[in-house]
């Protein structure tokens, strides 16, 4: 009750007091049974192969377990028999939705051990980039949000502006879903021609976006009801759960790792904030979300003016061996904290990666927060979470 | 019409990026005040490494936790020091297997068995973090639980046990996340091959040889 206490209004409260009351009766009175219930390994609200049993009494969860492993792909074994470069293939496909993202961490941990930092110019590139990754996988996110409480419309209008911005990646790495742009040192190659003016008018189309997303959910009172006050995580659980990114800001924990840890990185070269909220709960997680996508195109805006002249490649040899050490770096990826403990033995190849994605910790909550809600709202806390199933299994 | 990032509702509190300048001044010394004894070795270098008796690493973990104020639980994992026989799966399956230095080296922080665990942890409000390193018993692989000390522990340990065979004393539940029930071996072992590369030899080593004429056989281009 401490956290209802907290966090909703006196109106709210009574109308949840009064339905615990309601369900303790017909409890007692129906003497219901337990049922399990099983959704998925395929389901739409999952994005990807996620299992959940559910153990239920009537329409409540009792207890509640994700069931992984269903995508393992074994991804820190397989580093260890690969070569430095080759490594960003794999990692690429950690988050499918925002791949550039993934590579970031891994070949800035390499270049911490190996001394050498990008230029100048690769730094803002690969920060545009991360950036423009990050809203290709939220507005998704906010897209597929609608569908998981039946609204149609929105997931429309995200997979054709996500589009834009998919073009845009194309156009400068040639990939649309995994770049596999990084290098060591720096780019692969600098950006085309043309390609400055049509990401001003894409940013542009997308901040349209959010705002049409704001007016058709955020604002939507069937929205409101379905995601206030349900799926409730407090600052402190949060933190001991290790969630990180927007379910973190969520909770009202001000951390961004972009603004908070010093990284070889264009983000403290423009203006932007960090937003949080108090909450902890549904709405606050998709909330969060949707102010950094605004964020995000402010952040491109702001770097494709002041992009500095320069090499985008740092003098580093043809065959590239990583000194002996440790090195441990994460940046805030569109899911969370994402990094790379990586530990070289002065090899081609990594002896050891251990790859920290955001949504194993950020699922890993799903017991603890699914105990007590409702069945339909197990689709839209899980959808709040935000998780992608390589992100989980790797 | 207010600009679009003001709109939004009246519950939100949003922070100023310039009012928070980077706080991330690892101090050695006062973590290691707070662990006095407990400490075995440590490592100073843009980031804190810490090794810490296995008898106490529960109570070193809850110190930094309670003491500290690290809340936040970054990873748990861990390392197998020992060079793995296979090399880098790339033999040549015609000839016979090399001979391979399988003299086990720990890294920072030392360290005096095969396998170690290592968790990071940080604290919210200073953004200052600590990698944190124990020694694993060669003959008995078994560590405290720490799961009822960051509850996010629990799935890392699970990962941790599947993937190294190292027991977590305490742990609730120890079931697979990822591998069969049946599977046998743990995958993350150095001493584990990667199936795949014994069944078929790896491509990559037909690639690696000079093209016929060019002499710049390993361009890409």
């Amino acid at each position: 009750m401490s956290i209802t206490d907290r966090v909703l209004g006196d109106r709210q409260r009574l109308a949840y007091i009064a339905s615990q009351a309601a369900d303790a009766r017909l409890n007692v009175e129906l003497e219901t049974e337990g049922m399990t219930l099983n959704i998925g390994p395929q389901h739409p609200a999952t994005h990807g192969t996620l299992r959940i049993i559910a153990r239920l009494d009537g329409e409540q969860v009792v207890w509640a377990e994700p069931s992984c492993g269903y995508m393992h792909r074994g991804y820190e074994k397989l580093a260890e028999v690969r070569t430095y470069p080759q490594v960003t293939t794999l990692v690429n496909r950690i988050d499918w939705l925002g791949s550039f993202a993934n590579e970031v961490p891994f070949i800035l941990a390499a270049e911490k051990l190996m001394d050498v930092e990008a230029p100048a110019r690769a730094q803002h590139i690969r920060t545009i980039l991360f950036e423009l990754s990050r809203i290709a996988n939220v507005s998704l996110f906010l897209g597929d949000l609608g569908v998981q409480m039946g609204a149609i419309t929105p997931v429309f209008f995200a997979f054709r502006d996500r589009e834009y911005v998919l073009n845009l990646i194309e156009g400068a790495t040639g990939g649309r879903f995994h770049p596999n742009f990084d290098r060591i040192g720096g780019l692969k190659d600098d950006l085309p021609k043309g390609w400055i003016a049509e990401t001003k008018a894409v940013m542009k189309k997308l901040r349209t976006f959010c705002d049409q997303i704001e007016d058709l959910l955020f604002g939507n009172e069937i929205f409101q009801s379905r995601t206030r006050g349900i799926g409730v995580i407090p600052r402190d659980v949060a933190l001991q759960y290790g969630l990180s990114g927007a379910n973190l800001r969520a909770s009202g924990v001000d951390w961004d790792l972009r603004r908070d840890h010093p990284l070889p990185m264009a983000w403290n070269k423009a203006d932007w904030k960090v937003w949080t909220h108090p909450d902890g709960d549904s709405f606050a997680r998709c909330w969060i979300r949707l102010q950094e996508t605004r964020e995000a195109t402010k952040i491109v805006d702001q770097l494709i003016d002041t992009i500095p002249s320069g090499p985008i490649m740092a003098k580093v040899p043809k065959i590239i061996k990583v000194p002996e050490g440790e090195a441990w770096v994460s940046t805030e990826n569109p899911l969370g904290e994402m990094g790379y403990y990586v530990v070289s033995r002065g090899e081609l190849g990594p002896f050891r990666v251990k790859i920290r994605s955001a949504s194993f910790n950020n699922i890993s909550i799903a017991p603890w927060v699914l105990r007590g809600v409702y069945v339909p709202d197990i689709v839209t806390v899980l959808a709040s979470l935000y998780f992608i199933l390589g992100d989980i299994d790797r | 019409m207010p600009p679009p990032n003001e709109r939004g509702n009246p519950l939100s509190s949003a922070t100023d990026t310039s009012a928070a300048a980077p706080r991330r001044t690892t101090s050695v010394d006062e973590v290691k005040a707070a662990l006095g004894d407990r400490v075995v070795d440590s490592f100073h270098k843009d980031d804190l490494w810490l090794r810490v008796r296995t008898d106490a690493w529960k109570s070193s973990m809850r110190t930094l936790r309670d003491t500290l104020g690290f809340h936040y639980f970054s990873f748990l994992s861990a390392i197998d020091w020992m060079p793995s026989p296979y090399g880098r799966g790339e033999d040549d399956p015609t000839e016979p297997p090399p001979v391979r230095d399988s003299t086990i080296r720990p890294g920072y922080a030392g360290g005096d068995t095969r396998m170690q665990v290592f968790a990071r942890v940080g604290n919210p409000v200073t953004h200052v973090s600590v990698i944190v390193k124990v020694d694993v018993p060669n003959a008995q692989p078994t560590l405290d639980s720490i799961h009822d000390v960051y509850a996010g522990a629990n799935w890392h340990e699970r990962e941790t046990h599947e993937m190294f065979g190292i027991n977590f004393a305490g742990h609730p539940d120890l079931r697979n996340m990822y591998l069969p029930v049946d599977f046998e071996g743990h995958p993350l072992r150095k001493d584990y091959p990667l199936l795949a590369r014994m069944i078929k030899p790896w491509p990559g080593i037909v690639d690696v040889e000079p093209l016929p004429g060019g002499s710049e056989g390993g361009d890409d281009e």
